[in-house]
């Protein structure tokens, strides 16, 4: 373990070491940052009525819409000239979410990935090529300066350029690789085309996140790159990768909360939730200097499990995201997470987890239609073998979802691959409303 | 006879039977005969080249996912009748199931090639040896 003084703190340890850091966060958000202390005063509180970690309810939450009316630096809770560093989303719509950090945010940031990639099994002594974009992103600087903390030889190599990357996997002996799921299996993918096994070269470990994933989705990165792939956490707004990852058990994301307080709310009726019960992770953070964040809505679905861990770590486990409530897809009534449809993909053998779901809405009816890449080895030259594995994917959809989708087989790589995040899902319904 | 077929799975695009077609005419590989199938969603594009393992090369190296398989080849009579007496009649008596076929004309008069696909191929091949056919 990278600080197993704070990885192992027992419960009640870490309660007080949160409760401490919590007041102090919220003391200086209401003294520097104008939209807190309206919000606090419409709330009618005020930091003295934070005196136990439960009373973290009290407080009214913050949303992304929040950094956006607050471009670029009304959040900041410091005078920018403490701030040494910016990041800033990959915003596809209106501006981007900045994100500040001064010495000690960029010290912790730090620390914190070295503390998740050892978690993943990074050590010393590997050759971590970086795979994540350079740049604005939070993914490329942090996991770098993380690599490097930790001892890693790190290869900045940013994302694109595939072949350039195998190239590298194979000539600088890399052993592990950080990019997004999507890019790992786009990885895997070119390797086998150019006629290279990923498995037969030393790359060992995958750390990947930025987008949620599945367990199948795992499944075909383990195999496609001979790797052992690791999930993890991370958020812009709250600090970006290295709020939470696995350890080597797998057993689900370890949260650092001495850095970060996290609750789970009913995304409804915004109720507190028991862990164990799937809802909305809320972060809060505990340490950030230059943007402390108050009940963050992640929008993130998950649970939690407070168990002790086998790998000694007593540091909250939060299971892969379900879903987003913000991606949630509603068709016909149901709601639909495009993991679902991915899950219900990989059930299948024989297709490829490249899929596209679009949805119309058609003489005032909900429509979807799932676009699946065909793959070389389930092509069949006979119509019927084809149809029925339309119908299979049909039928394992309409078994997860309850509702009937179209299908449509595709032919390889018609569906737009990424170095980022994969574009899942077009929703024609709300150009047709514009 | 047993010849190799190449059928290709084509998305329902405008153009992309351009973008297949082109790859093999520039390899300099001779369509000897070709059939489109279609549903709403996609195509399957079947057929008989003068160099198999080129053709094979060329599509794979332009992205597209193939299957090879082996499919009878015979010459019937280009005449009314010729395909349902010599191929088709005989096949059906003998329970044979024919998954698909594609038929056309030989360069000498007189005379039609068919391609077939059958549940059984070495009992077809049994059956026509006593027909009009010719494999």
């Amino acid at each position: 373990m990278w600080e197993p003084q704070y990885e192992t703190m027992t419960r009640d340890a870490l309660a007080g070491l949160q409760l401490t850091r919590l007041k102090d966060t919220i003391q200086r958000a209401y003294e520097n940052v104008p939209l807190y202390r309206n919000r606090f005063r419409e709330a009618g509180i005020t930091p003295d009525d934070i005196r136990s970690l439960a009373d973290v309810a009290k407080l009214p939450f913050t949303v992304k819409t929040d950094f956006r009316d607050n471009y670029p630096y009304g959040l900041l809770a410091t005078p920018l000239d403490e701030v040494v560093r910016l990041h800033a989303s990959s915003g596809t719509t209106g501006k981007p979410i900045i994100a500040p950090y001064t010495a000690g945010d960029v010290a912790i940031f730090a620390d914190l990935m070295a503390r998740s990639l050892h978690s993943a099994g990074v050590r010393r002594g590997d050759v971590m090529q970086n795979a994540y974009g350079y740049g604005l992103f939070t993914g490329g600087l942090g996991f770098h300066y993380g690599g490097e903390r930790l001892g890693a030889t790190v290869v900045p190599v940013s994302s694109g350029n595939t072949k350039r990357q195998i190239m590298l996997i194979q000539d600088l002996g890399t052993t592990v690789i950080t990019c997004t799921p999507s890019y790992a299996l786009v990885l895997g993918e070119t390797a086998r085309e150019l006629g290279v096994d990923l498995r037969e070269t030393k790359l060992r470990l995958a750390v990947c996140g930025a987008e949620p994933w599945t367990e199948a989705m795992r499944t075909e990165i383990e195999a496609k790159t001979g790797t052992s792939a690791i999930d993890t956490y991370g958020l812009t707004e709250i600090m970006g990768p290295g709020v939470g990852i696995e350890c080597e058990e797998k057993a689900g994301m370890h949260l650092w909360e001495d850095h970060f307080l996290v609750e789970i709310i009913d995304p409804v009726t915004n109720q507190p939730l028991p862990y164990g019960e799937q809802g909305e992770l809320i972060i809060t953070t505990l340490t950030k200097e230059a943007l402390p964040i108050i009940r963050f809505r992640t929008r993130d679905l998950v649970t939690l499990n407070a168990t002790p861990c086998a790998c000694g770590r007593t540091m909250v486990r939060m299971s892969k995201v379900k879903g987003r409530t913000d991606d949630m897809l509603i068709i016909r009534g149901v709601n639909v997470f495009p993991t679902q449809i991915e899950s219900a993909l990989l059930a299948i053998k024989g297709v490829e987890p490249h899929y596209q779901i679009i949805v119309d809405r058609e003489r005032h009816l909900d429509d979807i239609e799932i676009w699946v890449e065909v793959s070389g080895t389930v092509f069949s030259d006979e119509f019927r073998v084809l149809e029925e594995l339309e119908g299979r994917v049909r039928g394992e959809i309409n078994s997860i979802l309850g509702i009937s989708a179209r299908v449509k087989l595709v032919e390889p790589r018609t569906i737009t691959r990424t170095a980022g995040k994969a574009k899942r899902v077009i929703d024609r319904r709300e150009l047709e409303s514009q | 006879m047993r010849i190799k077929q190449i059928s290709v799975f084509v998305g329902n695009e405008s153009g992309r039977l351009v973008e297949m077609l082109e790859p093999i005419s520039q390899a300099g590989i001779d369509i000897q005969a070709l059939s489109v199938a279609d549903s709403a969603d996609f195509g399957i594009v079947r057929m008989v080249v003068s160099d198999t393992e080129a053709a094979v090369t060329t599509l794979r190296q332009a992205g597209f996912i193939l299957k090879v398989t082996e499919v009878l080849l015979y010459e019937i009579p280009d005449k009314p009748g010729g395909l349902m007496k010599s191929v088709v009649a005989p096949l059906a008596r003998a329970g044979i199931n024919l998954e698909y076929f594609y038929a056309f004309v030989a360069s000498e008069p007189g005379r039609a090639r068919v391609v077939i696909k059958v549940s059984d191929p070495a009992a077809a091949e049994r059956v026509l040896a006593e027909s009009p056919a010719s494999g």
